[in-house]
């Protein structure tokens, strides 16, 4: 299992704060629901939110996504998770998440990890960072730039197992 | 440290240490699929797990309770996939003459105080009634409860909830339910956990507790959870065959928050469209005309819900004009019902009476609402197209008689 992730940040930033709020329109609307092929999926990624338009174009396999408080929230969708596992994002940080984003975001075996602590005034668009899951560490260049808060038996047993399904597999 | 119910409960079935915000993997005793939702469950399975047995068929059942029998091809299918499924590995399937799952699993036993119940039913949260956990989720999460036998959940904090005052004559449990939805609103005990207390909930019946417990999901509560008395601690031991001594939360347990509502000058209570927290006195609204009246649902079509409605109506007729009907919410209350000649009392005054199920309230079983019908209902929703086009008022069914007999919204003191 997977247990630092290492990438460039994408912090997502107005005025200098983590973006809030950002709901699953935001994060991948609704006119593109039909789609199934998660392979489609990355090039709407953040398309529809405001200054973030040509993530999904910038964004490079590897990279760390970092949002800010209620992410997720809004509709049910999983392509809001899947949207980012289609692009290869390495790992999604976000302060707090919407109920229904968690469950997907645990099911699907997706690595996406609550924030405790973050110095965003260290920490600029394009920094290369590393996340390790087992010390609770965000770090840059060797430097503790946050924490994470701890991870649930849970979401190990499943990021493990790929997703809540191969887990049951192997009950 | 002190835990509240639903940690109790929580601990009881999981290895992990439960506190409120954690997230920890919980046994589930029983795992259910109805008509609406269980198809998919089916596809979900055979496509994740082709060939496999699900973790235990004495744990795992369907109820089918939305559409019965079906009245559109689609449901019919969707519940033959469902029997097709549950004959091959050998799942009990309670079929369209069953009655409403969540109803289902507490009269016969198949839950208890303490158990724990997951299905694809929203209001599954219903079974705080008697003080065991249930809740609603998706079909594959569903899907996966039926390989698994267990799920992962995120526990929530509690709310307690104390009523301060007896239920004063000419209310009932639905006054007061509507009441505490009236003064939480939809988003009251968003994502939380509730303790009910107080006089009036201790005295409460099993009919009465379902009722209170059937609109938490309308005040955004994950679960609901009542205290059971003796009384549901016998009723339950009766109903399963086992010894039955019910969970309560420690003393010190640590509360989000604590509110208290008043009821002492409680009176009939009505909820008007489109929000089932739009909460008036009935009286207020005594010159709206009604066009139909629905008496049932998981809410109020118990059968002391319904042997209570037939007394008021006894001796009198539906106003002509009005079309109202009875829905009970199980076989077992329909054949006592029926023998106890309350369903004749019924059809004797211009009800309509159906088998039991959902009713009104899904599908259309009974019919629905056309567009700017006014419709009296005991169901637990009144949203825009929840239960047709027209409007929909929420109340007990003593006001949903009343309202039947004067072809108005009106009062039980009215036609006593
Ligand atoms: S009666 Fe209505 S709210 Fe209750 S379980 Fe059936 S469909 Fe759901």
């Amino acid at each position: 299992m997977q247990t630092v992730f290492e990438g460039k940040a994408w912090p997502l930033l107005r005025d200098g704060k983590l973006i809030d709020d950002i709901d699953t329109d935001m994060i991948y609307h609704n006119s593109h629901l039909a789609i199934t092929d998660i392979k489609q999926m990355g090039q709407y990624a953040l398309g529809n939110l405001k200054g973030y338009e040509s993530f999904a174009k910038e964004a490079k396999p590897g990279d760390i996504v970092v949002a800010g408080q209620n992410f997720g929230s809004g509709s049910s969708r999983q392509q809001a998770i899947d949207c980012f596992k289609s692009l290869g994002i390495g790992c999604v940080l976000v302060m707090s998440i919407g109920a229904i984003s968690k469950r997907n975001a645990i099911n699907s075996g997706y690595p996406l990890f609550i924030v405790e602590q973050i110095d965003l005034g260290a920490l600029k668009t394009g920094d290369t960072i590393r996340v390790d899951i087992d010390k609770l560490e965000i770090t840059k260049a060797g430097q503790k730039v946050g924490s994470l808060a701890p991870i649930s038996k849970v979401q190990r047993d499943i990021l493990e197992a790929g997703n809540v399904f191969e887990y049951a597999k192997k009950l | 440290m002190p835990k509240t119910m639903i940690e109790k409960i929580l601990q009881a079935h999981s290895k992990e240490d439960v506190n409120a915000g954690g997230i920890v993997w919980i046994d589930i005793d029983v795992r259910s699929a109805r008509d609406f939702g269980g198809a998919n469950v089916v596809k979900a399975f055979n496509q994740h797990y082709p060939g496999d047995k699900v973790n235990d068929v004495s744990k795992t059942v369907f109820t089918f309770d939305c559409n019965v029998p079906a009245n559109t091809i689609a449901y019919a299918s969707n519940q033959h996939a469902c029997r097709k499924f549950a004959r091959g590995q050998g799942i009990k399937v309670f079929d369209c003459d069953a009655g409403i799952g969540s109803h289902v699993a507490i009269e016969n036993g198949l839950v208890v105080p303490g158990s724990t119940m997951v299905g694809t039913d929203s209001h599954l949260n219903i079974l705080g009634a008697i003080g065991a956990f249930g809740q609603g989720m998706g079909d594959q999460d569903i899907a996966f409860v039926f390989r698994a036998g267990k799920t992962w959940f995120e526990i929530p904090e509690t709310m307690k909830i104390d009523i301060k005052g007896k239920l004063p004559k000419g209310c009932t449990a639905k006054d007061l339910t509507l009441k505490v939805c009236g003064t939480l609103t939809s988003k009251g005990a968003l994502g939380m956990a509730m303790e009910f207390y107080g006089e009036a909930i201790d005295s409460l019946d099993l009919a009465g507790r379902i009722t209170l417990a059937s609109m938490a999901t309308e005040m955004g509560a994950i679960a609901p959870m009542i205290p059971p008395s003796k009384d549901i601690l016998k009723f339950c031991g009766k109903a399963s065959g086992k010894k039955v001594e019910g969970v309560f939360s420690d003393k010190g347990a640590k509360y989000a928050k604590e509110i208290t509502i008043d009821i002492s000058n409680l009176k009939p209570q009505i909820a008007k469209p489109p929000k089932p927290d739009n909460v008036v006195d009935v009286e207020s609204l005594k010159d709206i005309k009604v066009d139909s009246v629905f008496i049932g649902s998981c809410t109020n079509g118990t059968y002391d819900d319904l042997a209570r409605a037939a007394k008021l109506v006894k001796g009198r007729h539906v106003k002509e004009g009005i079309l109202a009907s009875v829905v009970p919410a199980t076989m077992a209350g329909y054949k006592r019902l029926l023998k106890e000649g309350h369903i004749a009392t019924f059809v004797e005054a211009g009800f309509l009476v159906s088998n039991p199920g959902c009713g009104g309230c899904a599908s259309g079983q009974i019919g629905m609402t056309g567009k700017d019908e006014v419709q009296v209902s005991t169901s637990n929703r009144n949203f825009a197209g929840k239960q047709g086009d027209g409007f929909t008022y929420l109340a007990s069914p003593d006001t949903a008689v009343a309202s039947a007999l004067l072809g108005r919204i009106a009062t039980a003191e009215e036609v006593k």
